[in-house]
């Protein structure tokens, strides 16, 4: 098999991986003229593909082989896909010649389990090592960790990769044994565990003041695959929020259950419902960014299911009307956060101009709020919504009208 | 009318001078004719020599402003700032009002130039022109930004491509590094690069990275406008990929399930009927219960906990001392007391001169209970039935242990060992006895002393130690009785 080919197994492999971020961490770079790479904190998306996601990491597996049979994924031991396995050699290569070429932001390097996991996370250790120790890569490294590998290859894996990340698989305990019946859920959760711990233990300083060396800087993450089983979002929300809270991940990426080639019988083979992982995503937002609690989210959904029509924040709005029109120029952060329309930076601005002046509905215009999503909710110097928010019809001003069926 | 010119390498520092001297010399705005490069200019405007003003200061957010503003396609950019430097000598804290037209139209032209630069950062793409053995390897790019953003990105480009040599060129200006030298030309030219076999590579991975299942074009376009296409090798690929994403789709979710490769079968079974590859070694009777405990379902705590904090300690310890319910670190980590209670427990101990190491430690309740709350999970009491369930395990490590005294810290603890947690102020420092008749000597959990205020927290650490130090007293008591040996109670 030529390198082109397997490039091309082992990335269509991948591509079911949603992260792709290559933010947070250290600042580094190759001033020096003895190495190469830089990491700004921020991330850089160097292409997007026609599916809106970006492309920031040469993201592929070492190799699809694997002994797991895991019924969503596409590299599962039962599925006949081609296989392909790169030498660490190869991916090295790959990495600093695209990396030379401004095409990634750096390495993303996931696996199949060959053999056993500690076999599987030694090979991916090293080729972390030869980067950054033979070659002096100072760019971004993402390396998939195997929950069940030994924690010296995790401890070695954390210096040099910029974060780590496990993935949970699937919303609940019961839905993994399902559908992942090799892997345990407990297991995943200890794993994460332990990252977090080795985080805060690479912050900390000895006695005699000297630091130890930084584990993951960019902090870990995970994956949860939405729509395989039949959790609803509440749940799904209830994971994540246990997820940030318990291990400090800096992210939790939902991927919609994409219907993948050579699919096992266990598993519905439907369109992905995109919307519904949009949905999540402003949820997730939500909880992190503008002080929601998920009870709050969702004591706004139907039936445990997030509104696919309005985006969250409307709909805990819409819920909750007895709260609005808020007056801009009085209400305190915490309630500004929660007005359709308002983001984060938006309410900063709100808040530093209103010390100098009272605020009129032309000057939220300028600050950039959505004003089509925020006008009924608020009152400023010359505005008020008068009827609006009281009439029946509200939402559906800002729902989508209903499709008209398909003739048959 | 005074005609400023502004060269085009160098611009900001240029404009910088020129701005602060002229409004040390108090010019105003609409005096000044601004021009960067060669131009041809306003034939009436006449080059005066630079004049000579005091110093003046700025507010820090307004130079951040310039340094990108000054780079942008605006013809009127440099008057736009000289203006807005004019209105701030007025009104100092002009920038905090975002609502002023004029803020807003240079915040705006800000972040039109720094997207611009994020943009170039991305999209640069480089071709290999150096000699094989040279002793750097060299590339080159060519890239048509929106504004003149060649000099504000090209740091960017020396922080990552340290070790090599490259060089960028755009209609306005060109780039040079060599040797870890950087070098800016003007006039530059699209040059003939030469192919780069990498690029079919980039193309493969672009091709296979797409997932044909879900196409959204718009959000593509929204961050790689079209724009820029022309200069990345990989975006002559989309419209195929685009117009075979529906079939490729489809053909998937049409396609029969196969029958599985026969090795499949052979890993499974070997897989799920093999022995578990990292299960404990058996040794002694406890380690059932962390086994044991690991799959308990008796109540729903489980659910949320990482996983159960089994006891520690010597199995044949004389003293048991029992916890409420491990906390965030100890649920992270494991261990029962390794958290601030537990660090507080080991100081306290010292003092009293009670030996952590000799006593079996552990909790009341195996899991941790809590509620999320941002990013922090926060300390949830046990309730009832949760204290009931899980006794069984507690009972099971006392039968195992046999320890001569129980220290129970907290109402949690007494109340699983008394069945009643009623009334702790007035029975801390009392012994009292379990069922089977093993004293407990209750006393203060010791995060109940972290939350207490400082001005209480003194005495009531004091009633603590003093119980550690009762605790002592007894088995030492214990021990050196006659009926040390025979069985607690």
């Amino acid at each position: 098999m030529t390198l082109d080919q397997k490039l091309a197994v082992l990335s269509d492999a991948a591509k079911y991986d949603a992260s792709c971020a290559s933010s947070g961490g250290q600042r580094r770079d190759s001033r020096d003229g003895k190495g190469i790479g830089s990491t700004t904190g921020s991330g850089i998306c160097h292409a997007y593909a026609p599916d809106g996601r970006c492309i920031s990491l040469l993201k592929i597996l070492m190799t699809n082989f694997c002994i797991y049979d895991c019924a969503y994924c596409v590299n599962r031991v039962s599925s006949n896909v081609t296989r392909a396995r790169f030498s660490p050699e190869e991916v090295v290569t790959l990495t600093l010649e695209f990396y030379r070429r401004n095409y990634i932001e750096g390495l993303f390097l996931s696996s199949g389990i060959i053999r056993s996991p500690d076999e599987t996370m030694a090979d991916m250790v090293r080729i972390a090592r030869m980067l950054r120790t033979e070659h002096h890569f100072r760019g971004y490294i993402h390396l998939k960790t195997i929950p069940d590998a030994a924690p010296e290859l995790i401890e070695e894996a954390g210096l040099y990769a910029d974060r780590l990340s496990i993935n949970v698989e699937l919303p609940t305990d019961r839905a993994v044994k399902d559908y992942a019946p090799e892997k345990d859920p407990a297991q995943i959760r200890r794993a994460m565990a332990d990252v977090r711990l080795k985080r805060e233990a690479g912050k900390e300083r000895s006695f005699t003041g000297k630091r130890p060396p930084r584990f993951a800087p960019a902090g870990q993450s995970t994956q949860m695959i939405v729509g395989a089983d039949g959790a609803d979002d509440t749940t799904i929300l209830r994971t994540s929020t246990r997820l940030y809270s318990g291990y400090k991940l800096r992210r939790v990426y939902y991927s919609a259950f994409s219907p993948i080639p050579d699919a096992s019988a266990a598993l519905p083979l439907i369109k992905p419902p995109l919307m519904r992982e949009h949905r999540l995503y402003q949820a997730d937002w939500l909880l992190r960014f503008y002080g929601f609690e998920v009870d709050e989210i969702a004591s706004a959904t139907s039936g445990g299911n997030l509104d696919l029509e309005v985006d969250p924040k409307l709909a805990w709005a819409l819920a909750n009307r007895h709260l609005f029109p808020l007056d801009v120029n009085r209400a305190e952060r915490e309630m500004l956060l929660r007005v359709p329309g308002l983001g984060t930076k938006t309410v900063g601005r709100i808040l530093s101009t209103r010390r100098h002046r009272t605020l009129r509905y032309e000057d939220l215009r300028r600050m950039g709020a959505n004003l089509k999503q925020a006008k009924p909710f608020i009152t400023l110097l010359d505005w008020r919504p008068r009827a609006l928010s009281d009439v029946a019809d509200l939402r559906a001003r800002f729902a989508p009208p209903p499709e008209q069926l398909a003739l048959f | 009318m005074r005609r400023v010119e502004l060269p085009e390498i160098g611009t900001f520092e240029a404009w910088r001078d020129e701005a602060r001297a002229l409004l040390g010399a108090g010019v105003p705005p609409e005096e000044l004719l601004w021009q960067r490069g060669q131009g041809d200019g306003d034939l009436f405007a006449e080059a005066l020599p630079p004049v000579g003003g005091a110093a003046v200061s700025v507010p820090r957010g307004f130079v951040d402003l310039a340094r990108l503003v000054v780079w942008h396609r605006d013809p009127e950019r440099f008057a736009r700032l000289y203006a807005m430097l004019w209105a701030l000598r007025r009104d100092r804290r002009l920038l905090e009002d975002r609502g002023d037209p004029r803020v807003e139209k240079l915040t705006r032209m800000a972040k039109e130039v720094s997207r611009d630069r994020h943009k170039m950062t991305a999209f640069v793409r480089f071709r290999e022109i150096g000699q094989p053995g040279a002793n750097r390897r060299s590339f080159a790019a060519w890239f048509e930004p929106t504004h003149h953003i060649l000099e504000l990105t090209a740091p960017f480009f020396v922080k990552r491509f340290g070790d090599m040599d490259w060089a960028i060129f755009t209609p306005d200006l060109s780039a040079h590094f060599e040797g870890g030298a950087l070098r800016f030309a003007t006039g530059a030219t699209r040059p003939d690069l030469p192919e780069d076999a990498t690029e079919e590579l980039w193309r493969t991975y672009f091709r296979n990275i797409f997932n044909p299942a879900r196409v959204k074009l718009k959000a593509m376009q929204a961050e790689m406008p079209k724009k820029y296409w022309h200069n990345m090798p990989e975006t002559r690929l989309i419209p195929e990929m685009v117009a075979t994403a529906q079939a490729r789709a489809r053909e998937m979710a049409e396609a029969a399930p196969t029958l599985a490769p026969k090795r499949a079968e052979r890993i499974t079974a070997r897989l799920r009927d093999g022995p578990a590859e990292r299960s404990h070694p058996a040794s002694g009777e406890l380690t059932d219960l962390s086994t044991g405990l690991s799959g308990c379902r008796r109540c729903p705590l489980w659910q949320d906990a990482t996983q159960p904090v089994p006891g520690e300690g010597p199995q044949d310890a004389a003293l048991m001392i029992v916890g409420e319910q491990p906390g965030d670190r100890e649920d992270l980590e494991g261990r029962p007391f390794v958290g601030p209670a537990g660090q507080l427990f080991d100081a306290v101990a010292a003092r009293a001169g009670l030996d952590r190491r000799a006593a079996y430690v552990t909790n009341a309740v195996k899991h941790f209970k809590f509620a999320p709350r941002g990013k922090r999970r926060i300390h949830q009491a046990p309730n009832r039935g949760e204290v009931q369930h899980c006794r069984w395990w507690l009972d099971l490590e006392r039968r195992a242990v046999k320890p001569k005294l129980i220290l129970a810290m907290g109402a949690t603890a007494v109340e699983s060992l008394t069945g009643d947690r009623r009334g702790l102020t007035a029975r801390r420092g009392g012994i009292e006895r379990t069922q089977d008749g093993t004293p407990v000597l209750i006393t203060l959990h010791p995060s109940y002393l972290l939350r207490l205020p400082q001005t209480e927290r003194a005495a009531a650490e004091a009633l603590f130690e003093s119980d550690l130090r009762r605790a002592v007293q007894m088995l030492g008591a214990i021990n050196a009785g006659p009926g040390a040996d025979a069985p607690a109670g």
